[in-house]
């Protein structure tokens, strides 16, 4: 199933934040969206995950989700929006609760999401409980559970201390390896950007415009080569020039604002 | 003189401690200090009433006020009072609770219910509920429905102000995110909206209760034959001071225990936070 951003503009009021922006998520592919401050990401993710309506153009889907895809469209969260006064179960259990599955059928695909991230001996545990990395992965065993078609990541990493966020990276990795679900991963962090994602699409200052789609002409696996570390570093480098200027336009307005 | 420097200068090579500056501003309930406090309290007055520097008519001392409580329980009239006053508040409190979580609620999610409701509540929340008794009395009689639809009155404006500003203040992240796994309405209200709208609706709880104790203390003081607050008001009027003050100590300890309660429905529902 492809996702598509389909000249997609948004304002809220007089303020425009979008503006005619196009790509498509093609099936299994992860995309990462990049730009300065405010220039619409999280917006954009919002949109195509149908959350915020539109000002102009759409979001669209193509093709079939995959069998069994109970919510193809999933996100995850940067602030991890578990509910405070579930376990780690219920939170996980929560989106299931409202579909056709029984019981013992929900408890085993709660059992499933809980070992892929490793939280199965957390089951019981209050989010309150929990450092931010497992909060992060209740949200992802949480986004698993409904067995997603593409993964909308919204600074999933953005919370959390440099440690934590490596051990997810590490976890996000693994989790798409197989190719069977793919990822529009929003970020201000290039480095992420180019360890997890096949394309980078590098917006411009508000109102956010494609400025440019940067392919990763490699495997995922590949790039955890260490010969592949200074091509990765040089393709970072280079979306940070693309970047660098308006950032530091974007963070002026913003001091001034 | 002055221009000199002190004379104990420290040697500055060697190593000192550094100055700790830290304290204070950490206020914390010692575990008997309030008791010592209350029983000291209690202990003086007692002394004052024995030894004649009040007059026991005045202010009569905790001894006369236990034997009046003694008394009350022993002949019964405790029980009767009291009953009076617990159905009051009672029925007044659920009704008024059923109707501003009900309104609330509705404040809280819908926008044509907001618009009209806020207005509603900000006219007329302001107004001292006792005051519309005697229209209440015109209206229902001079039963009990007056004294309980007062109470109910005071309770409703707190209650449904009190969950408008949970359901308000739930999260709306917690919302979008039950949205975008496409939680149907009626579930995302009961799974996200009312419990993370509890805390404030338990605090509303604590408002309403100490509301609703005022309200049936006026209440039967304008009118009712049996009840703490006409028993309060008859003994005043005979100059039982003993007995009245047994009264008001009724009425602490009813707030004390309700309190309580609601500490406790608080430890167990939100034992999460």
């Amino acid at each position: 199933m492809d996702l598509i951003a389909d000249h997609i503009s948004h304002r809220f009021g007089t303020l425009d934040v979008l503006d005619n922006v196009s790509f498509t998520v093609r099936a299994g592919e992860v995309v990462a969206i990049v730009g300065p401050s405010g220039c619409g990401k999280s917006t954009l993710l919002s949109i195509l995950g149908g959350l915020l309506r539109p000002s102009e153009g759409q979001a669209e889907l193509r093709g079939a989700p995959p069998a069994g895809s109970l919510n193809p469209l999933t996100f995850v969260f940067q602030d991890f929006a578990l509910l405070p006064w579930c376990t780690v179960e219920a939170n996980v259990e929560f989106p299931l609760v409202h579909t056709a599955l029984g019981k013992s059928e929900r408890r085993a695909v709660v059992d499933d999401a809980l070992r892929r991230t490793g939280l199965t001996d957390f089951r019981g545990a209050y989010p309150k409980q929990l450092s931010g990395g497992m909060r992060q992965r209740v949200g992802i065993a949480r986004a698993l559970a409904v067995r997603p078609a593409i993964l909308l990541m919204d600074e999933p990493l953005s919370a959390l201390d440099a440690q934590t966020r490596e051990l997810l990276m590490e976890d996000f990795i693994r989790l798409l390896a197989d190719g069977s679900m793919g990822a529009v991963y929003v970020t201000h962090n290039l480095e992420e950007a180019v360890r997890l994602a096949d394309r980078i699409v590098v917006l411009s200052r508000r109102p956010g415009r494609v400025r440019e789609v940067v392919s990763i002409p490699m495997t995922r696996d590949e790039r955890g080569d260490i010969n592949a570390r200074g091509k990765l570093l040089a393709i970072q480098n280079d979306l940070w020039s693309l970047i660098r200027e308006e950032a530091i336009d974007a963070e002026r307005e913003v001091q001034h604002a | 003189m002055l221009d000199r420097a002190p004379q104990e200068t420290q040697d500055e090579t060697r190593p000192r401690p550094v100055a700790f500056r830290g304290a204070g501003f950490t206020p914390s309930a010692g575990r008997y200090s309030g008791w010592i406090a209350l029983a000291l309290v209690i202990a003086f007055w007692q002394l004052a009433g024995s030894a004649g520097w009040v007059n026991a008519l005045f202010l009569p001392p905790p001894s006369a006020i236990v034997a009046a409580i003694y008394k009350l329980a022993l002949s019964g009239a405790l029980w009767q009072h009291l009953s009076w006053s617990v159905m009051r508040i009672g029925s007044g409190w659920i009704l008024g609770t059923i109707a501003g979580v009900i309104v609330g609620f509705g404040i809280g999610l819908s926008t044509l219910a907001r618009g009209v409701g806020i207005t509603f509540i900000s006219a007329l929340f302001p107004i001292p509920k006792i005051a519309l008794l005697p229209l209440l009395i015109l209206w229902l009689g001079i039963g009990e429905e007056p004294k309980i639809a007062t109470i109910a009155l005071g309770v409703f404006f707190s209650t449904a102000i009190s969950v408008y500003s949970g359901v308000d203040a739930v999260p709306r992240n917690l919302i979008r995110m039950a949205q975008s796994f496409n939680v149907p309405f009626h579930l995302i209200v009961r799974r996200v909206i009312w419990p993370g709208a509890l805390p404030s609706i338990l605090a509303g709880f604590r408002i309403t209760a100490s509301v609703a104790l005022l309200l049936v203390v006026s209440a039967e003081m304008i009118g009712a034959q049996y009840g703490i607050g006409a028993f309060v008001l008859q003994a005043g009027n005979l100059m039982q001071t003993d007995q009245l003050l047994a009264g008001v100590v009724i009425l602490s300890v009813f707030g004390l225990v309700v309190g309580k309660g609601i500490n406790l429905l608080e430890a167990r529902l939100l034992h999460w936070r």
